[in-house]
């Protein structure tokens, strides 16, 4: 009976599911944005974790950044080179690397690398009952758990992005270099000469939406993770897909705005 | 529930949890069926019933880690689900939690775990107050030498003592074990539950105790509340919890006798 009941309703019980949880994780975002306001703030461990992701995603974006722009250097070269245009070449790169791709990569790495981490540590505390412990001790574990690593996100992957952008410009150079042998101060004079305050802003704006996102998704999975041990692995994959899903939405409406404000 | 069969034998007149016509359900699965007792000061009950019937369930409702859907709960004088985030909070910590799989941080090393509680709830300790606290509650689960160690690399037994030593941490007045014999050795068993009567001496603690194992629920229990079917079908001292022809009793009586 039970069989027949939920293959009757499988239809209206998915679409309960979805609004459910999409009602549970507004709330999840919303109780977020209400704690970090509140004390403790748990600064020292905010700061941990702001190393261990830093750390941890550290030499993925070095190597990435690097090779993003050797690579997209080398594939805009013969179209520019069609126009006789090659001088460009730095200030082109600057922008794609500083409005788009530096950001972008940074982003979806560390979707991939400290996404599915916290997904995965808060999933398996949330089924061995370690934020259970907490809250039995008196401790808010959405304070010390959720909202120190949403915030070490929001701080960090910023910062990584700035970081990524410098290194793909530093690949670019090499490129530039071997093929020119121009020097590392005109090309970046080059490169910055077209980069506006404006680039670099919604550069770091755009990246702290998606510190949010990857924060706040991985903690959601991770902290609603069900069915042990196979909970955990769903979590974190589930971090790292929704993650990223969101993340290209979001760069789609950054964009768009980020547009608007421009040509404004 | 037949209020007959219920017996009280202690009779103090504090009683520190008090539960009403308490009912829980999980979706269309009921688990508690209208539970009723007392836990008097300095009591220790232990609650005996099949794997299944809502004892971790009970437990959790007291502490306000799950919300009763019926009944009142009130622990301490407080109606626990009445309570905003602060008071439960304070309510919390005079109420220790062992969990059944002990629950230790699995980040943190030994000492890390029992001073985080402590850490976390008391500001502007000193490191040599934090030393001496955590030095107190080790040695009262006499695993002193475990300080560095990481919860990964401690046995079973280990595990459960360090979880009872970082609720002792926090000085609670009423102890909640969920199955602290569960899963030892006899001579490990006997240890613990040589701990839990301790606890109650030594920090004047109420408790409930949630077991399988007869012997620990006769030497750790003033009373023992047999759970059943998300009732508790009697309540009362050791003998006459077990003087019954119930078969429900009798099998786990019996079960626990053979072996
Ligand atoms: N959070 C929950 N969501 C849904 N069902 C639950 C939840 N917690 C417990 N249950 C169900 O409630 C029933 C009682 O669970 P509980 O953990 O209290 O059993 P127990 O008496 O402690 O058993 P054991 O001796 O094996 O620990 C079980 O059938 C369990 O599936
Ligand atoms: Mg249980």
């Amino acid at each position: 009976m039970i069989n027949n009941n939920t293959k009757k309703y499988i239809f209206s019980r998915g679409i309960d599911d979805y609004f459910t949880g999409v009602h549970k994780a507004y709330k999840f975002t919303s109780l977020f944005f209400k704690e970090v306001i509140k004390k403790p703030f748990h600064i020292r461990e905010v700061i941990n974790q702001c190393f261990e992701i830093g750390i941890r995603a550290l030499p993925l974006i070095t190597l990435t950044g690097f090779i993003v722009g050797i690579v997209f250097t080398k594939q805009s070269r013969p179209s520019l080179e069609d126009f006789g245009a090659t001088s460009w070449l730095p200030s082109l790169i600057g922008i794609a690397i500083v409005r788009a791709l530096g950001p972008l990569v940074t982003a979806l790495i560390c979707a991939g690398k400290v996404g599915s981490s916290i997904g995965a540590e808060l999933g398996s505390m949330k089924v061995t009952e370690q934020i259970d412990a907490m809250e039995v001790s008196a401790i808010n574990p959405f304070k010390y758990l959720v909202v120190t690593r949403v915030l070490a996100t929001s701080i960090t992957i910023p910062i990584l992005a700035l970081y990524c952008s410098c290194v793909g410009l530093f690949g670019s150079y090499i490129n530039v270099h071997t093929e020119e042998t121009s020097s590392i101060i005109s090309f970046y004079q080059d490169a910055f000469s077209t980069i506006s305050f404006l680039d670099i802003f919604t550069g770091v704006v755009k990246s702290i939406a998606y510190g949010l996102t990857i924060g706040l998704v991985g903690c959601y999975k991770g902290y609603n993770a069900t069915q042990g041990t196979r909970g955990v692995g769903k979590a974190a994959n589930q971090a790292v897909v929704l993650s990223m899903f969101l993340i290209f939405i979001e760069e789609v409406i950054i964009v768009q705005v980020s547009n608007w404000i421009r040509y404004f | 529930m037949d209020k007959s069969r219920l017996q009280h034998i202690i009779n103090t007149d504090e009683s520190v949890i008090s539960i009403k016509g308490l009912y829980k359900s999980f979706e269309d699965l009921e688990v508690l069926k209208g539970i009723d007792f007392n836990l008097f000061k300095g009591e220790n009950i232990a609650v005996l019933g099949k794997s299944g019937t809502g004892k971790s369930v009970l437990i959790k409702i007291i502490v306000g880690l799950l919300k009763p859907d019926e009944g009142e709960v009130y622990v301490l004088g407080q109606q626990v689900d009445k309570l905003n985030r602060k008071e439960l909070d304070a309510l919390r910590l005079r109420i220790g939690f062992s969990f059944q799989h002990s629950a230790l941080y699995d980040s943190m090393n030994v000492y890390q775990n029992l001073a985080f509680p402590l850490t976390m709830n008391i500001k502007n300790l000193s490191k040599k107050e934090v030393n001496n606290a955590v030095d107190e509650v080790l040695d009262a689960v006499g695993l002193m030498d475990k300080l560095n160690q990481m919860p990964s690399d401690l046995s079973g037994g280990q595990k459960k003592r360090i979880g009872i030593a970082r609720t002792l941490i926090l000085k609670p007045e009423i102890m909640l074990y969920d199955e602290p014999t569960s899963g030892l050795d006899p001579i490990t068993s006997t240890e613990v539950i040589a701990l839990i009567n301790e606890v109650q001496q030594q920090y004047n603690t109420s408790s409930i105790i949630i077991t399988h194992d007869l012997t620990c629920a006769k030497n750790t229990g003033n009373r023992i509340a047999m759970m059943l079917d998300g009732q508790f079908l009697r309540i009362g001292k050791f003998e006459e919890v077990f003087d019954s022809n119930d078969e429900e009793v009798k099998g786990f009586f019996n079960y626990n006798f053979i072996q």
